[in-house]
């Protein structure tokens, strides 16, 4: 019963921010309520019993990835005064096309995930003493999915000498 | 015409750095400087021309007002002139009374000096326990002569005190505490990590620039050009002194901060040498009632603490006041340095570069 | 139905209302203690020796006039403040101040929420106050405030960095996230975790002192900059809220480096029986103590050292304490698998 409410309280903030994010007029109101939205996807994940995800969800995702956002948008507006200006591209016909395409392609997947059987055990799991969901996530990580996590870091990596050679003065 | 990514910045007049109320524009790239340009004359009194309407005597109070850090060095210099034109002859006493004025002098603007710019750079204690020393040569003053700031403490031919019963003794006194603490200052900063990355190779000047530039002092000697008219045309009593005169090498801040932590304690010794060799006599040489210096003209410059005081005077020999005052500053030619110095360093530095070169308002607008 | 509500709850309030009273009393400790160390007294006059002077100093501010810049974006700049001081807060939910005690007969521990992923928590709440000065840079709706803003929180995700890797240095080394366990951890090994790994100590002292724009590294606070810093435009409690908000990071930095490093509750040598005399002192005594060295020492440092300029700043944070973090996280594995 109380995580009923829980669930459903949660569940409506995160969309209520998420739909925020998208009709906010001005962008730095945006990028707030989409951290309001991750944070509250956070507590969904501890209502979960995922501890770990809803930490690092925090510490990734609100805290680094959101503060760049939140960089660009005001580095960006630097030159003019961030005011509230209607975007004359959000109303177009390829944008619906678009909306109407993803919004088929979502429920197509919801539907196929409500007519299947309920899911079997995830393989790899530990079966004895739950440990932790650091354990586990840790675990998985660095056995099962070891060469996509190095992969991943190094994509980062090229990622971030990309940005320092893009960004570098070039010295005349 | 302008970059887009440039940027206009004003400094001051009112900045709790500027040393008092100096103006610095700023155009910077990002953080680089690529040009500052000083605007001055905020405290600007009209000493010159008022001395022009002020018989010689009373003049020695207006020079208080110039360089108000270190009043007795302006005094000194301002006599010491105007006995060049009469051709007077001072007292040994009173030269060697002199001497310790000027030098305590020279402790207590390095006091301040070393207070603000190490207080602009970040270590705040340093201000206090600056101020502290600083207090206690205020309190000698203020026993010798009645006045802790602007002293007019030197007269035409002398001096119109002599130094009260057991003053001596305090000031040898007041020089064994200052050698200690000037460790103590040295201990907090010299070798410090944090005050090497600021300072050194900050503001470089090489000594041919120095010259041509102008300047002179401390931020002279500290570009390894062995300039101190205190031994190159000696004055008052420095003949019978024996001193060193310390020179720096690279030219960058760090340079210029140890030649004045080294001129303290060259001071103090200055001062125990005087202290010892006092001799006695009187302190006003013969000087006539109504002070009329032949006509003509002559420079004179003393080594104040902040580098060549100059006095230029012109007297028609008819009148009672000058006809023409001229003083060179050391801080205003000193200054002109600054936007040589900034370019190319960053905005942090600029506060760092004015704290260098020491500056007097007073003394730069007169 | 009291254990899973109410105590939690009595916890909380008597939590807060300590650490908002140790935060406004910080102001005086710092106050006195810089005052001390530059020869002179501090403020003396607010009630005997100048105890009471953060009331004064708390009304002053409560009592002010409340100014926003003209076109500013009002929701953002009261919201900043705020987002500076609530993660500061808490921080401290999972801030162990003892293990069991025994109050009016119930047993608890002196934590809110043991959770076993405390240290990540935390992490977490110091990588959100980053937002407070970003929102209050933008929000004064002046150029200057906010390239100082930008600078700040650049400042702060930089050292993160490094103080991350190495908080995960004492997971290797304790093998748990939780808070608690890695007290008990210091308790197994007989030895505070500052003696198995003083580089990770001194890395996050450093990174601490920069996470929390405390001296040598607060540029972006000096009123000798330029660019007023980033609170240039507030004036009055929220003001206040933003140094409050500092102060209580230094409490969580402390309160940090304290329960990883230096044993947390527990008392010099709780191993040695004939030291069992020491036990008369209660743990989360001997916790409050430790912390205290800390901002002492906090407070030290910003009397007595010159402050680092932007760049050099940064560049200490990635050229040198990002390797050596790098080194540490990489030894501390190597010999955790192999002792």
């Amino acid at each position: 019963m109380l995580e009923a409410i829980v669930f459903y309280t949660l569940a409506v903030f995160t969309l209520g921010f998420g739909v925020l994010v998208i009709t906010a007029r001005n962008t730095v109101h945006s990028v707030l309520f989409l951290v309001a939205n991750f944070l509250c996807v956070a507590v969904l994940y501890v209502a979960l019993a995922a501890e770990f995800l809803a930490v690092i969800q925090v510490l990734v995702y609100a805290g680094g990835i959101v503060v760049l956002y939140l960089f660009v948008v005001m580095l960006v507006n630097l030159k003019a005064i961030p005011e509230a200006r209607v975007d004359p591209r959000r109303r177009s016909r390829l944008g619906f096309v678009l909306a109407a395409a993803l919004l088929a392609e979502v429920s197509a997947i919801l539907v196929y995930a409500g007519s299947r059987s309920p899911m079997a055990p995830a393989p790899g799991a530990p079966a004895t003493p739950a440990p932790g969901n650091t354990e586990t996530v840790g675990w998985l990580l660095y056995t099962d999915y070891l060469v996509p996590f190095e992969v991943a870091s190094v994509l980062l990596l090229v990622a971030m000498i990309g940005a320092i050679l893009l960004a570098r003065k070039q010295e005349a | 015409m302008f970059d887009t990514n440039e940027l206009v910045i004003n400094m001051g007049p009112q900045h709790p750095s500027t040393h008092g109320v100096l103006r610095v524009v700023l155009r910077l790239d990002g953080e680089r400087v690529i040009e500052a340009k000083v605007v001055i004359g905020y405290l600007h009194r009209g000493i010159e021309k008022l001395c022009e309407h002020r018989d010689w005597g009373q003049i020695v109070l207006i020079t208080d007002r110039m360089d108000y850090v270190a009043a007795a060095s302006n005094n000194l210099g301002y006599c010491e002139t105007v006995e060049k034109l009469m051709s007077l002859e001072v007292p040994p006493r009173a030269q060697y009374i002199r001497t310790i004025l000027a030098e305590l002098q020279r402790i207590a603007s390095h006091c301040l000096w070393l207070g603000t710019h190490a207080m602009d750079i970040g270590a705040m204690t340093v201000f206090l326990y600056a101020f502290r020393e600083r207090e206690l040569i205020l309190d000698l003053f203020e026993e010798y002569c009645g006045a802790r700031l602007t002293y007019n403490a030197m007269r035409i031919g002398g001096l119109p005190l002599d130094i009260p019963p057991r003053w001596d003794a305090k000031v040898r006194a007041f020089c064994d505490i200052l050698d200690t603490k000037v460790d103590e200052y040295e201990e907090l900063l010299t070798h410090n990590r944090i005050w090497l990355e600021r300072t050194r190779g900050v503001g470089v000047i090489g000594a041919a620039e120095a010259i041509a530039i102008g300047l002179s002092g401390p931020a002279l000697r500290g570009s390894a050009v062995p300039r101190d008219i205190r031994k190159d045309e000696p004055y008052a009593a420095y003949a019978d002194f024996a001193f060193d005169v310390p020179i720096g090498d690279a030219g960058d801040t760090y340079d210029r901060y140890l030649v004045r932590i080294e001129e303290f304690r060259q001071s103090t010794r200055i001062i125990r040498q005087a202290l010892d060799g006092l001799p006695e006599g009187p302190i006003l040489g013969k000087v006539p009632r109504l002070i009329k210096p032949p006509a003509g003209e002559t420079y004179h410059a003393i080594e104040s603490p902040k580098g060549e005081l100059g006095y230029f005077i012109v007297s028609d020999g008819k009148s009672n006041v000058p006809y023409r005052f001229r003083v060179r500053p050391p801080s205003f030619c000193n200054l002109q340095a600054l936007p040589r110095l900034v370019k190319g360093h960053l905005v942090a530095d600029v506060v760092a570069l004015i704290g260098s070169i020491d500056i007097v308002l007073g003394e730069v607008d007169r | 139905m009291v254990e899973t509500y109410l105590v939690p709850l009595l916890k909380i309030a008597v939590l807060l209302n300590a650490v908002l009273v140790a935060v406004t009393y910080m102001v005086l400790l710092e106050r006195k203690v810089i005052a001390w160390v530059q020869v002179r007294l501090g403020p003396m006059r607010v009630g005997p020796y100048g105890v009471l002077q953060p009331i004064a100093d708390a009304l002053k501010l409560m009592l002010k006039e409340d100014i926003t810049p003209a076109r500013a974006d009002r929701f953002v700049f009261t919201l900043a403040p705020i987002v500076s001081m609530v993660p500061a807060l808490i921080a401290f939910a999972v801030i162990p101040f003892d293990d069991e005690v025994t109050l009016f007969g119930y047993k608890l521990s002196l934590v809110v929420a043991d959770v076993n992923v405390g240290l990540l928590y935390v992490v977490a709440t110091t990588s959100i106050s980053v937002y407070g000065i970003i929102l209050a840079g933008y929000a004064s709706n002046s150029k200057f405030p906010l390239l100082a803003g930008l600078r700040a929180s650049a400042q702060l995700i930089s050292y993160e960095v490094a103080v991350t890797m190495m908080l995960v240095s004492i997971v290797v080394t304790a093998g748990t996230l939780s808070m608690v366990g890695i007290v008990k951890a210091q308790l197994d090994a007989h030895l505070w975790f500052v003696f198995i790994q003083p580089v990770a100590f001194v890395i996050l002292f450093i990174g601490g002192l920069a996470e929390t724009n405390r001296a040598p590294f607060d540029l972006p606070e000096a009123e000798q900059e330029l660019t007023g810093g980033f609170h240039t435009e507030y004036s009055g409690m929220r003001f206040a809220l933003f140094f409050l908000a500092e102060y209580a990071n230094m409490i969580v930095v402390s309160a940090v480096a304290t329960t990883l490093f230096f044993g947390g509750w527990l008392r010099p040598f709780p191993n040695v029986a004939p030291l069992a005399f020491l036990d008369l002192v209660p743990g989360w005594i001997w916790f409050l103590m430790k912390t205290f060295v800390f901002l002492y020492i906090f407070i030290w440092i910003r009397a007595t050292l010159p402050r680092y300029r932007y760049d050099q700043l940064m560049r200490l944070g990635w050229k040198v304490l990002i390797p050596l973090a790098i080194a540490n996280l990489v030894v501390s594995g190597i010999l955790k698998v192999l002792l």
